[in-house]
């Protein structure tokens, strides 16, 4: 169906338009690098006890929900293995059983190449993650204000009445990769809408509710609030599933990011300036 | 969607390429003598930031018998191989004596029957490693806010030093630690010389181990033999406050 442009000035067939202001660019480039260095130095943390459980501690005679470790195979060699929930899986190479950065076999959880520093070395880990704790949470509230003061968040994040009653279609859009082109696209999409705010003011926030959690003087604001999640080591187990859920958003987020013109996303990210494509006029 | 496969290579090798010069850059970064100091900054907001929220003398959470781990674990030195150590070991502690000096009016020595007979608490309170595990134990012991008063610390005592006998490197430097009078008179840092309603075992720090509840378990030292009131503590050790803090973890160890 073609729909006549009755407008006295119509846009543009192709043309530029500013879609995101300098503080958001930069504030997002600090988040990306802030959470690599929080992500990777989370990981080496983990390596010094490759280990979560649930409950109050480590050791109430329950086995813990994830474990890696490394233990001789049937020949004698050395294999990885990783247990989740009483299953276990192989996974020499990778998990519980790797090549650090010399070349040679280690114990580990997490391999060399995703853990910050590469080698073992917790004291180095905590400091880079202590430090870009800090970064991300002060660019974090700066987002918030300024998302608020300029209205970023209730005019393009907030979803509008008529978003709600597309999230079906916005639904199938996505699985089928459709993708809104035009003027459309100047927007964001219900879907993308619900996943942005979802991150924003819930997955992060309780990522870092649950880093606190971890802290025994924070655990004295208001004794035993910790275990409203379970206890401390279910706060820790909390703390890093939410850390695979921020992964999984981040790999969707570069998909998506990719499959509706990377090069057009990024110059937007980066200029600021997004290009629009508009079907020819008949 | 690029149609090109060879874009989508080129942008997956571009990705972990940046993730490598990342993770490279960040290595030799952490090895040179500034870079550490920076990222410091992050202890020293934590550590102010959580003063701040948590009151100087909040508690740490008490838990109940039925949350006891059922062996409490024994990390870092398992027995100090100190001949004299030993031998007092060898006698039960009974000609241990623990050391009170430094900027006291009232220098003094304990030993264990002593330190037994003065005011006790018990707190069943959970253990956090730096490592990341937790352990449940009952402690029993003297506050450490009552052998204080014993000695009397003159007003320009900063901090509590506590000197051990495991030696921790082949030179024979010995642990140590320290924290400040807050943490020092805080309720809950007892002198524990009980265990799980048991003497304290050797693996776990016998004779006597200090509970800093709201700090991490490297905090809690082991094997005590002195306790010094000092007004700094650059001197002592590797000038860090701690053995491990000598080796980069932090003297703050809230979280």
């Amino acid at each position: 169906m073609v729909v006549a442009n009755h407008s006295t000035h119509p846009e543009p067939r192709r043309y530029r338009y500013v879609r995101h202001s300098v503080p958001i660019r930069v504030m997002h480039w600090i988040n990306v690098l802030a959470l690599a260095v929080l992500l990777m130095s989370g990981l080496q943390i983990f390596n010094a006890h490759p280990a979560l459980y649930w409950g109050k501690s480590s050791y109430s005679g329950r086995p813990p929900v994830l474990e890696m470790r490394a233990q001789r195979g049937a020949d004698g060699h050395p294999i990885g293995i990783t247990e989740v929930l009483g299953h276990t899986f192989r996974t020499t190479g990778v998990f519980g059983l790797s090549t650090d950065a010399e070349g040679g076999l280690v114990q580990r959880g997490f391999p060399s190449w995703l853990t910050l520093p590469s080698n073992q070395w917790l004291a180095m880990a905590r400091r880079w993650h202590f430090f870009f704790e800090w970064i991300f949470v002060l660019n974090g509230l700066a987002y918030v204000i300024y998302s608020l003061w300029s209205r970023h968040l209730l005019n393009d994040l907030v979803p509008s009445r008529s978003d709600w009653r597309s999230v079906g279609r916005s639904l199938l859009d996505h699985l089928l990769l459709r993708h809104p082109v035009g003027e459309q696209a100047k927007h964001y999409n219900v879907l993308q809408k619900i996943t942005y705010l979802s991150v924003i003011g819930g997955l992060l926030p309780f990522i870092m509710l649950m880093g606190l959690g971890l802290s025994p003087r924070a655990d004295a604001l208001w004794p035993g609030w910790v275990d409203v999640f379970g206890g401390r080591q279910s706060v820790r187990t909390l703390h890093f599933g939410a850390a695979l859920l921020v992964v999984l958003f981040v790999a969707i987020h570069v998909f998506e990011v990719v499959i509706t013109g990377v090069w057009n996303n990024l110059r937007s990210m980066l200029t600021g300036r997004y290009e629009i494509i508009n079907a020819k006029e008949p | 969607m690029p149609k090109n496969p060879s874009r989508r290579r080129f942008l997956l090798r571009t990705l972990f390429t940046a993730s490598a010069a990342l993770l490279a850059g960040c290595d030799r970064l952490s090895r040179t003598s500034w870079v550490p100091g920076i990222l410091r900054t992050g202890e020293r907001v934590n550590r102010g930031v959580q003063q701040v929220l948590t009151p100087r003398n909040a508690l740490a959470q008490e838990f109940s018998e039925a949350d006891l781990s059922p062996e409490f674990r024994s990390n870092g030195t398992a027995s100090p191989d100190d001949p004299e150590y030993q031998r007092l070991a060898a006698a039960d502690f009974a000609d241990w004596k623990l050391r009170i000096d430094g900027l006291v009016e009232a220098p003094t020595q304990l030993s264990l029957s002593q330190l037994r007979s003065m005011k006790s608490r018990t707190q069943i309170t959970r253990h956090d490693c730096v490592e990341g595990w937790s352990a449940i134990g009952k402690w029993t012991g003297v506050p450490l806010s009552e052998v204080l008063q014993l000695v009397r610390p003159l007003p320009t005592a900063r901090y509590v030093v506590f000197h051990c006998a495991d030696a921790m490197d082949d030179d024979g430097t010995r642990y140590y630690e320290s924290v400040d009078m807050d943490d020092a008179r805080h309720p809950q840092t007892i002198l524990a010389y009980e265990l799980n309603g048991q003497t304290l075992p050797i693996a776990n720090g016998a004779p006597l181990r200090v509970r800093i509840e709201r700090q991490l378990g490297y905090k809690m030292a082991k094997y005590i033999m002195r306790i010094e009131l000092v007004a700094q503590y650059k001197h002592i050790g590797g000038g860090n406050g701690g053995y491990w803090e000598d080796q980069g973890y932090e003297w703050y160890a809230g979280i």
